[in-house]
């Protein structure tokens, strides 16, 4: 991995001059180029037709130097809105102070993967913000270079302002627009990172200001003229659709507007698109119209409407059942498969098998599924809190039959995703309730809607088995049974996949009409917990040290043999030896109960400890020393709140989270039967990272998973029980310490 | 509909809504401050939280009836400029990831330093148990209504 690379684009990237905009250059470089091995056509430059909106930009610069940074990618709270910006600002080579960030609208034809998803903005924005800074500086710095008739290469830069060998100095204001005439180059230099003046340092978020004092910035915060709010009445059990409805009393309700249905539109779409078939109800649904969101809400609630089941309601009780028997059962896909696990386990002196399971999750945003539509004759307006815009604009252009280039999608700041607005059914409902109406409308959810209608973490259940044989472990075999679907390809070569000889994973599923599909950290935000609680109840069977045994394993992986392996398993250790050193393991009071994980996924490799104590015979999650290597840490201080927020959702998460279905309906739809981590609960977390110079990786996934793991384990050495099953709250038997050590 | 008499801000409004409407959706849809924000209507998150004669409470869960002859403050009036000590602890640590519930933390937080100038981190930690932040920014926000309390002082 290279940080200082300088790369050829596959396309020669184009510039903008716009007096629309104020003056200024605009500068645009598809973003992921490297990435994306399809040359898009060139285009012409023509100066004269161009508008605001059909800007291939990142950069705009005003004649006053005022310089805008556009972020492309959707900011849920990850913190990517400060951090894609800082990157372009450092090798721009301006002030980061001076720097206005504007949130971009959708623009699929000039910025790509406009995605909030799986930790990867910073990852593959890297190179191409890099250069995007860097080509920029380089034109400014040319234009001026010429006005004084000498070398580029005489002229430094600093803070936006350019100096010439005589010691003259031009801002960059006062070049940008001859430089926006000169040819885009090819190759840039990029900084050396030991020069970044920008990254590594703290940033705050940029829209601190107007969250501290309330500013409109969320989708529930928009409004437009003319608009009316809508709520939704849908299925209130998975696996029913609508029969009939009554809406008389809600017609004769203050604001209510009118009240009609939509599906029609959906059904069509999935018809001719099936493949979001599993994330939105085909039952026609009810549509409260209302002048207010309280009328909607209200009017809602006074739809008698007439539900039959169209498929089989199910219930956890069952589920529960088919997920064993997936587990006990032979209908699974081989993931990978190294060796022969057969003969290992049939060769081996002991064997340890144990089952752990997890429940469905709501995602419980904070800021509600809500979207904005206008669908009129000349456009389809959109705007709101989504996570996937330009997968959510090609499907309401395929409902709706309109052209792609018919669909403005704004995104606003977005009150928590954590994958929920991965998938966007509120957009496609907005667009169809509008299409109907012919108003400006806002879907809102209540919180009750949003819990009971959502595209749940699915459960599952792991068995792990593995095989000692002369005090190795020969033997593993992982099986993972969830409901809907499996874990996606990578995650079988994941730690400690390459550290055993015989080594297989093997995934089933059932199809439920429950919806399910990404929840922060998918798959492994319950992989890792039981994944790691096995390798310490392991290392207890076979009476070794429980880090020893992990850097032993670690020490067997050849990743430069096999190329399917995803960790590093050197720097996998480097955190595993700082996370002993840092959280004092094995060497803390008598009343301090710890638990270790080392865990590798969304490209970061992380090391947790958790520091457990007894309080009135309950453990009780003290703190949790998180080690990280991300590779260069673009903003330390949104770095921290990530990693701070991932581990203790963690936490919560294993400890309280549940949401348990009876004849398909979800039993909790609000947060006095939804249990989430709150202050009390919440423990310190002190971080430390690996500082190197390797190319960044996300954060907003990563420290999630290791802390369920990490917690378990420190109960284990706390109470003596292990934990094979979350919520851990739902076994409080288990976490009891035993009234002899109490006393003791 | 019956008529209100509410004072928003320093500001009387009268406004136009059925009895039962909750405060929070006369301030966010009839009087455009959405600062105050909806997370559970029940009174189980913070969210919206407002100063009612400087108490912290749940609009959500509040009707107008119970909030006339008071003063409200909404995040947009606790400050005219962002300037409140809670404010600029907040901006100090930057305490937000999403920034949803920030409004009704710092709503919380404030109301509470105003009665306990001096407190304890356990006070902290009982005083903001209440308000819910999905994205976990706790540490932060203890954090910060730490170097409030001292700076009010």
């Amino acid at each position: 991995m290279s940080t200082n690379s300088s790369k050829k684009l596959s396309r020669r990237a184009f510039i903008r001059n716009s007096s629309l905009a104020g003056g200024g250059m605009i500068i645009g470089f598809n973003l992921l180029n490297s990435c994306k091995p399809k040359v898009v056509a060139e285009k012409a430059i023509d100066l004269a037709s161009l508008d605001y909106s059909d800007f291939n930009a990142f950069i705009k610069i005003a004649k006053n130097g005022a310089v805008t940074i556009f972020s492309p990618n959707p900011e849920i709270g990850q913190g990517v809105k400060t951090s894609m910006p800082m990157i372009i600002a450092e090798e721009l080579d301006v002030a980061w102070k001076n720097v206005h960030v504007v949130q971009g609208v959708l623009d699929t034809e000039n910025y790509q993967r406009q995605v909030a998803g799986g930790s990867q903005s910073i990852r593959f924005g890297w190179d191409a913000l890099r250069q995007t800074g860097a080509k920029a500086k380089h034109m400014l710095v040319s234009a001026a270079a010429a006005r004084w008739g000498v070398d580029p290469s005489e002229c430094t830069v600093s803070e936006g302002v350019i100096t010439n060998a005589a010691g003259e100095t031009l801002g960059y204001g006062d070049v940008v627009e001859e430089a926006a005439l000169l040819e885009v180059p090819e190759e840039v230099t990029l900084k050396d990172p030991k020069d970044y003046k920008i990254m590594g340092k703290d940033a705050s978020n940029v829209d601190i200001d107007e969250i501290v004092t309330g500013k409109p910035l969320f989708g529930l915060d928009y409004k437009a003229d003319g608009m009316v709010y809508a709520c939704v009445l849908r299925p209130p059990s998975f696996g029913q659709k609508l029969v009939s409805y009554d809406d008389a009393e809600a017609r004769a309700m203050p604001g209510v507007i009118d009240v009609v249905t939509i599906g029609e539109k959906v059904r069509g779409l999935l018809a001719e698109d099936p493949s979001f078939g599993s994330k939105i109800s085909s039952s026609d649904k009810v549509v409260v119209i209302a002048k207010s969101t309280w009328q909607a809400m209200k009017g809602k609630e006074a739809i008698k409407a007439v539900w039959e089941e169209e498929s089989k309601v199910e219930s956890t009780e069952e589920h529960d059942k088919i997920l064993n028997d997936l587990l006990d059962g032979n209908k699974f896909n081989t993931m990978r498969s190294d060796g022969n696990i057969k003969k290992a386990f049939a060769e081996a002196d002991e064997i340890l098998e144990r089952t752990y399971e997890s429940p469905f999750l709501p995602h419980n945003c904070m800021e509600p599924m809500n979207f904005y539509a206008d669908v009129t004759d000349e456009k389809v307006h959109l705007v709101g809190p989504i996570q996937t815009p330009a997968w959510k604009a090609g499907l309401v252009s395929k409902m709706l039959g309109r052209e792609e280039k018919d669909i403005y999608l704004e995104m606003t700041r977005q009150g928590g995703g954590f994958g929920r607005r991965l998938y966007g059914d509120f957009v496609i409902e907005a667009a169809e309730i509008s299409d109907k109406i012919k108003k400006p409308v806002k879907v809102v959810y209540s919180r009750e809607d949003d819990m009971e209608d959502g595209i749940y973490r699915m459960a599952l259940k792991y068995r792990i088995k593995a095989g000692i044989k002369d005090g190795k472990i020969t033997a593993y075999h992982l099986k993972e049974a969830a409901i809907n679907d499996n874990m996606y390809g990578l995650i079988p070569n994941f730690f400690p996949a390459g550290a055993i000889e015989n080594y297989q994973v093997d995934a089933a599923s059932y199809d439920s009409n429950i919806t399910t599909g990404a929840w922060r950290a998918p798959y492994t935000n319950f992989l890792a917990c039981a994944e790691q609680s096995f390798f310490d109840e392991l290392a207890e069977l076979m009476e070794v040290d429980k880090i020893q045994m992990r850097l032993d394993l670690l020490d067997k992986v050849k990743p430069e043999e096999d190329e399917r392996i995803q960790y590093s398993p050197d720097r996998m250790k480097d955190v595993i030896k700082m996370a002993v050193e840092k959280s004092g393991w094995g060497n803390k009071p008598s009343n301090v109960y710890q638990g270790f994980v080392n865990y590798y996924c969304h490209n970061t490799h992380v090391a947790e400890v958790a520091d457990v104590e007894i309080e009135n015979g309950e453990p009780v999650v003290k703190k949790i020393t998180c080690v990280v290597d991300c590779g260069i840490v673009v903003n330390p201080l949104g770095a921290l709140n990530q990693i701070e927020g991932g581990v203790i959702d963690g936490v919560g998460h294993s400890m309280y989270g549940e949401l348990a279905f009876k004849n398909g309906k979800p039993m909790a739809n609000n947060f006095d039967k939804y249990r989430l981590i709150r202050m009390k609960e919440a423990p310190v977390v002190e971080t430390y990272f690996i500082e190197n110079t390797l190319s960044p990786t996300g954060l907003g996934e990563p420290t999630l998973p290791p802390a369920g793991g990490a917690i378990a384990n420190a109960f284990k050495a706390a109470t003596g029980n292990r934990l094979y099953k979350q919520p851990f709250i739902k076994t409080p038997e288990l976490l009891k310490v035993p009234a002899k050590e109490i006393i003791g | 509909m019956p008529t209100y008499q509410i004072k928003v801000n320093g500001v009387s409004q009268t406004v136009d809504v059925s009895e039962d409407t909750p405060v929070l959706w006369v301030l966010r849809d009839h009087l455009d401050l959405v600062g105050t924000k909806y997370g559970c209507g029940i009174g189980q998150c913070g969210s919206c939280t407002i100063h009612v004669d400087g108490t912290a409470m749940r609009s959500c869960s509040l009707t107008l009836s119970q909030i006339e002859g008071k003063e409200i403050t909404t995040i947009e009036g606790l400050s005219e400029d962002g300037s409140h000590p809670v404010q600029q602890a907040w901006k100090e640590v930057d305490v937000p990831q999403c920034g949803y519930c920030q409004a009704g933390q710092i709503m919380t937080a404030s109301a509470f330093l105003e009665q306990n100038p001096s407190p304890t981190e356990d006070d902290v930690r009982n005083a903001m148990h209440g308000n819910v932040c999905r994205c976990a920014s706790y540490t932060r926000i203890r954090k910060a209504v730490m170097i409030a309390s001292e700076n009010m002082e």
